[in-house]
């Protein structure tokens, strides 16, 4: 079990001053382990919440209310092309974790830049797509089917762009400390966001896209 | 111009009804003498690095309660204005509109504002302390979600002299919730005050589960921990499944009401039934969040007054856990008459009937630890003894809402309403009073007056029995719920006067209880033992109040009831187990704290502005509040000297100053 502010030692016993990344061995260990279990019991709420809009998704699937279907306005490959790109960019966000763990700093960032890039592209793709899909008339207020589209697909979206930013922040905070327990243990968490939004990404091309638009 | 601001005026602030303009200024009285005073007396800075940026869980758990007392008699004051106008037929005191208004926000007010932060206070002052750890896992996010919380509510209540409030019930079903059925700003005050302070809660959720499961003291097993701490891990397991539909629902909400969606509305292939299903898939689980830890107190205190170990250890932790895991397959049970289907309805009936049991158990159990107990009865024991038989009640009556053909007739009638009160005040609200009177010594250091409390207690319970007792029988004779008047041919009239007289009764209650607090204020009987009740568990090992980082040494548990059992043994003079003295007798070392931060404040102060932007549809305000808590949150990111110690010699010269009183 972890006592997180047992301290541990006259050794470190010093005054209000200093920054702690690193010198507390044990202390901020079980302090960062505690956040990392933290971050797996958001991740559990944020299935729920994704839960919830699938339900949504699958109650109001057929309401198109006489507007056009996903089948009529979807177009496949862009969104093969965005799922390749995603999937991707968790692979790399792994080689990025790999190369934090042999200590290599300028390997991590690289690949958390790179990951970053397929994510904004990800991003990208789904803002044309969204643009595309309103060119041709199916907006949030077209019926109650493209709500629970827009609101589902956008969730994630929105979701993988404050990754980005995060992304980007903890590549800055990289630089300047390098990889010390507490920038580790922030990489570990961004890593595993990283994945389950993968992971949430598959269950919505397999419901939203392939289910609905084949 | 001067036209046009009057023009804005008018449609910004709640005008033409006397009594929003009596409480208008009022409310802009007592500010102006809050900051006067706080001026006067040169106590900003105070307030700021005392209070505002504290991360410490005791201060947040003081300000929750506070928040929270304060939010009851707002709600209660709502409560006293719709008895009024029941008290007889054909009154002209509410208007239709204003009744609307009023019970809606009576409704959100108590569970949203006035249960929840008296629950999550609680949890705040009591389980570091039980579990005998120095902090909560997370105090910068512990600070962050009371402010959420404040900000939250503070929102919701301005609605109130600002646009007006929401009036669609406290759930808000669609339609009536949707932009055909509430035009006004009312119901987006509604949508933004409950999802940022819902956050707030699905943080402390995931705080205090981590907290519980990571941070107990040295050697205590999960079989050990006290009864409180395990009802609030369930209750905030529940939470965090529950929550986040919380924030779904509101959202779609929000999208059908600003973006013109369509999952809720009438048009565009919409399901007002959906919004039904997903607001009591959180709102069932939501009345067991409150209940849970009600059970723990009386567990607490049942045993702490019997001077007997609880009975039934194991049956308790499984009657919580099954009660939560329960509570989320039952929230049908709302709506039995809207169409479901016989087969959905039985299934739905059964899993309502068969929290029943576990419920059951807990009371046999209460029972049984106060059969042959040394039992005394001070005010929070007092208030346990009241909440048995009335939860009992309260429980028999919810089972007979459960028999899905009969809620056909109780359904949407006062027999409703009675049982829900009577669950609610009886279990919930008498359950938080007798955990505030219980832990009060620890909170403050001082006693309160016993006998101004029992006044309080007999007023309340009276109260109670006289205001909830003849609403069963007005049920049944066909009085529905959310009217705001009816004709003298209907027969209601008497039992309707008593109802009133009851809810005054219960006004004056909480009247004695200011006065008690203030009583006990002003003839401070200070507590100096640190154990005021010769209590069982840890919180009562050390000084009240207790020091910034709780525990000197962190201690060493042997047993369920430690404390207890560690008075035992020094009574009969054995000597002290080796592990148990060694932990007693280690060197102090320097304590590893969190710093206070001012970032918690002005990152639910920027949600606040997002959320009064959305609500008014002022594009710039919304950007201004969304920007502050990015930038707040990459300040956050970016900060990492957060944390300091608190070196022995003042750790030293603290407990000397706090033991050496007695
Ligand atoms: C033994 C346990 C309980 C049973 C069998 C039970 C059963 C029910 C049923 C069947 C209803 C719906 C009736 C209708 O709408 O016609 C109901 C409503 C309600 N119950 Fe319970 N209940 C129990 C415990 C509780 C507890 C512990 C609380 C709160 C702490 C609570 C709070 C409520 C509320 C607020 C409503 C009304 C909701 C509304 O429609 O606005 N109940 N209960
Ligand atoms: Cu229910």
């Amino acid at each position: 079990m972890a006592h997180a502010y047992q301290s541990h030692a006259g050794a470190h016993g010093h005054s209000a001053h200093g920054s702690h990344d690193g010198h507390h061995g044990h202390d901020h260990h079980d302090q960062e382990e505690m956040k990392t279990f933290g971050f797996w019991l958001f991740l559990i709420t944020d299935v729920i919440l994704f839960g919830t809009l699938f339900a949504t998704f699958m109650v109001l699937r057929l309401n198109t209310a006489g507007g056009p279907t996903g089948a009529e306005l979807i177009e496949l490959p862009g969104i093969i092309a965005s799922t390749f790109i995603l999937l991707t960019s968790s692979f790399t966000s792994g080689v990025a974790l790999l190369e934090m763990n042999r200590g290599n700093k300028k390997g991590l960032i690289l690949w958390l830049i790179i990951t970053a890039l397929l994510g904004a592209s990800f991003i990208y793709l789904e803002v044309t797509e969204f643009i595309h899909l309103v060119h041709e008339g199916a907006t949030i207020g077209t019926s109650a089917y493209w709500s629970a589209f827009f609101t589902l697909v956008g969730t994630h979206g929105l979701h993988v762009t404050v990754g980005l930013v995060w992304m980007t922040a903890l590549i800055l905070q990289l630089r300047r400390r390098g990889i010390t327990p507490v920038t580790k243990r922030k990489v570990n968490i961004i890593s595993l966001y990283w994945h389950f939004l993968d992971v949430v990404w598959i269950f919505v091309f397999t419901i939203v896209y392939l289910m609905g638009v084949m | 111009m001067w036209d046009k601001i009057k023009d804005f005026a008018s449609e910004f602030f709640v005008t033409g009804d006397p009594l929003i303009l009596g409480a208008q200024v009022s409310i802009g009285l007592t500010l102006i003498a809050i900051i006067f005073t706080l001026t006067y007396f040169k106590k900003w800075r105070w307030l700021w690095t005392e209070w505002l940026t504290s991360v410490d869980h005791k201060k947040i758990g003081i300000m929750y309660i506070i928040a929270s007392i304060l939010m009851l008699f707002r709600g209660g004051v709502d409560a006293l204005l719709m008895r009024v106008q029941l008290a007889a037929p054909e009154l002209e005191f509410l208007h239709a509109d204003h009744y609307n208004a009023i019970f809606t926000t009576h409704g959100v007010i108590m569970i949203l504002f006035m249960a929840m932060p008296l629950m999550f206070g609680l949890f705040n002052i009591v389980v570091p302390l039980q579990i005998g750890a120095r902090d909560v896992a997370f105090p910068f996010l512990n600070s962050l979600s009371f402010w959420m919380f404040f900000f939250g509510a503070m929102l919701f209540n301005v609605s109130f002299i600002i646009g007006g409030s929401p009036d669609a019930g406290w759930l808000a079903y669609p339609p009536l919730s949707g932009l055909l059925g509430s035009p006004g700003v009312g119901q987006d005050f509604y949508i933004w005050g409950i999802q940022i302070s819902g956050i707030g809660s699905l943080a402390t959720g995931i705080n205090f589960v981590v907290t519980i499961l990571k941070m107990r003291a040295p050697g205590m097993k999960l079989m050990q921990m006290p009864m409180f701490t395990w009802s609030v891990l369930s209750s905030c397991v529940t939470i965090m499944f529950a929550f986040p539909i919380l924030t779904v629902t509101l959202f779609l909400l929000f999208l059908d009401r600003y973006l013109g969606a369509h999952f809720f509305t009438l048009d565009g292939g919409g399901n007002p039934m959906m919004y039904i299903n997903l607001i009591w898939m959180w709102g069932h689980p939501e009345v067991y969040i409150v209940i849970l830890p009600a059970f723990g107190i009386f567990s607490e205190i049942v045993s702490t007054f019997s001077k007997k170990r609880l009975f039934g250890y194991k049956s308790m932790v499984f009657a919580l856990m099954s009660i939560s895991f329960f509570s989320f397959f039952t929230w049908a049970h709302h709506f039995f008459t809207m169409g479901s289907g016989a087969n959905v309805n039985a299934f739905f009936a059964v899993t309502t009937m068969l929290i029943a049991i576990p419920t059951g158990v807990k009371v046999f159990n209460w029972l049984f630890t106060m059969y042959r107990g040394k039992l005394s009865f001070p005010t929070p024991m007092l208030w346990t003894i009241a909440f048995i038989p009335c939860f009992v009640v309260g429980g028999m009556t919810g089972v007979m809402l459960s028999v899905a053909p009969a809620d056909f007739q109780f359904h949407n009638s006062y027999f409703l309403i009675a049982h829900f009160h009577q669950v609610l005040i009886g279990g919930v609200v008498f359950g938080y009073f007798a955990g505030l009177y219980y832990w009060w010594p620890k909170m403050f250091g001082f006693r309160l007056h016993e006998g101004l409390g029992k006044w309080a207690f007999w007023l309340w319970n009276i109260g109670f029995y006289v205001c909830f007792m003849p609403q069963y029988a007005l049920g049944l004779m066909g009085m529905t719920r959310r009217f705001n008047e009816y004709n003298f041919d209907m027969g209601w009239q008497p039992l309707n006067v008593v109802s009133t007289v009851g809810a005054f009764l219960m006004g004056l209650a909480f009247i004695f209880q200011v006065w008690q607090i203030a009583h006990s204020i002003k003839f401070l009987k200070k507590e100096t033992s640190g154990d005021a009740w010769d209590g069982r568990t840890l919180e009562w090992s050390i000084p009240s109040p207790a020091p910034l980082y709780n525990f000197a040494r962190l201690p060493q548990v042997t047993s369920q009831d430690d404390w207890w059992e560690k008075k035992q043994r020094r009574a009969r003079g054995e000597a002290e187990l080796p592990e148990v003295a060694a932990a007693d007798q280690a060197p102090l070392e320097p304590i590893h704290m969190p710093r206070n931060s001012g970032i918690p404040f002005i990152m639910s102060f920027s949600w606040f502005v997002a959320g009064f932007g959305f609500v008014w549809d002022w594009k710039w305000m919304i950007v201004v509040g969304l920007a502050g808590v990015i930038i707040s949150m990459l300040a956050r990111s970016f900060s990492y000297d957060t944390d300091y110690y608190i070196p022995v010699d003042e750790v030293k010269r603290t407990e000397a100053a706090a033991r050496g009183a007695h």
